[in-house]
């Protein structure tokens, strides 16, 4: 198991009044993430526990490519990852992203 | 209604019970927006035991447990996810469940829902797993007897396997589809055990006629037979709350007789489609292909209707 963490500043925070969301399940190829909105409205925070050892810097791209496009200030992102490739967590992502922004 | 492999609908009740995860079956199952869980994910009451062996967690344990409304009545339910280490049990997931049914006795809602997706017992922990399928039992138990409905729903990928098998059988009313399975050992372990000579769990087929829900509804394992969709599981959960019996030294008695007596005349019977055929079924060999409508008609035709003994 290995535990990354990557913090981002974001220009605004992500829109919707959801207090939480989580999508996915922790299985083969699969992940599970859960979103919080508990943080300054330009501050993310993105924990993951994978069960795939070595990819920080893969996870550290798709990251950064998801808080650019999405700009998900106020969000605690939480990740048990079951060993998703990264296309899959990028989709993930962007679901949750999706339900918080839900009225 | 005809076997379609993909639900075109948008509407949540049509998804495939197989396909949808605990938490969307939960969702549908109830009145919309009235679900409202127990140690939510949020809370992160994860196993304390997976780490050590390297494996990932949930956030959930792989079990979602809550309050809701069923048609207006309050019901507590509680939803395995099939897809997180097999539905299994360890110590957080099996306690979540303990916990939901001894709080039912507190509340007395119009029923528990139990919506099992199960291989057993997560043999990481196995010994609080084994535990909790122990306090599992006894609390439906209690529960039965207080007048509280438990009733299961059976349709996941991972099936009913193991204590998920014995905790079934000690529930009020069951309802299966075709993908559900029910037993205590499974296929793999079976032939592990005994050989592919007595078992052959590559032999889908096999697995099916001896374990699915076809079969456990014909010799009474389980009380209804539902398509594979939300809204059939749905409609099957409402109309068994109702049909729940009564949990008395009468009822344990028959039961007891009614298992005798189906030892008694099946017990030499080589395969499912045997036992099919001694219960007046004219082409067993056409069983699995029945839709759920031409399956609820031979049963309604049969000499002798599915008793409650499972």
């Amino acid at each position: 198991m290995e535990k990354l963490t990557f913090r981002h500043r974001t220009s605004k925070p992500l829109p919707g009044t959801k207090a939480q969301a989580i999508t996915g399940v922790v299985a083969s190829g699969n992940l599970e993430v859960l979103m919080e909105r508990s943080l300054a409205p330009d501050e993310c925070t993105v924990e993951i526990e994978t069960a795939i050892n070595g990819y920080g810097p893969v996870w550290e791209a798709v990251v950064s490519d998801f808080v650019g496009r999405r700009q998900p200030g106020g969000l605690r992102i939480t990740i048990n990852d079951g060993g998703a490739r990264p296309d899959t967590v990028t989709l993930r992502l962007l679901q949750g992203a999706r339900l918080m922004e839900a009225v | 209604m005809a076997m379609s492999p993909v639900s075109l609908s948008a509407d949540p009740l049509d998804q495939s019970w197989y396909e949808a995860s605990a938490r969307a079956r939960i969702d549908a199952l109830l009145d919309p927006g009235t679900f409202e869980e127990f140690i939510g994910p949020e809370q992160r009451m994860m196993s304390p035991h997976l780490p050590a062996f390297d494996l990932p967690r949930a956030f959930d344990d792989g079990i979602v447990v809550g309050r809701g409304l069923l048609d207006g009545a309050t019901i507590l339910i509680a939803a395995q996810e099939g897809r997180f280490m097999g539905g299994a049990f360890g110590e957080i997931h099996g306690a979540k469940l303990v916990g939901l049914l001894r709080a039912a006795r507190a509340v007395k809602p119009a029923a528990v829902l139990i919506l099992f997706d199960t291989g057993g017992v997560r043999l990481q922990e196995a010994n609080a797993g084994e535990t909790a399928i122990a306090e599992i039992m006894r609390a439906i138990a209690d529960l039965r007897r207080a007048g509280v409905p438990v009733v299961g729903l059976i349709g996941g990928r991972a099936g009913c396997y193991g204590g998920g098998g014995l905790i079934a059988g000690t529930c009020s009313r069951l309802v299966v589809s075709e993908g559900g399975r029910i037993s205590v050992s499974g296929p793999e372990v079976i032939e592990t055990n005994k050989g592919a000579e007595e078992f052959d769990s590559r032999d889908r087929a096999l697995v099916w006629r001896t374990m699915g829900g076809k079969h456990r509804r014909l010799i009474g394992g389980a009380d209804a037979f539902a398509d594979d969709t939300i809204r059939a599981f749905r409609d099957a959960a409402r109309e068994q709350i109702g049909r729940a019996p009564a949990f008395d030294l009468a009822t344990l008695e028959a039961e007891q007789a009614r298992l005798e007596a189906r030892l008694d005349r099946f017990g030499d019977a080589r395969d499912a489609t045997e036992i099919w055929g001694r219960l007046g079924v004219n082409d067993p060999a056409a069983v699995p292909g029945l839709d759920t409508d031409r399956f609820d008609t031979l049963l309604a035709r049969l000499p002798e209707a599915p008793h409650d003994a499972r």
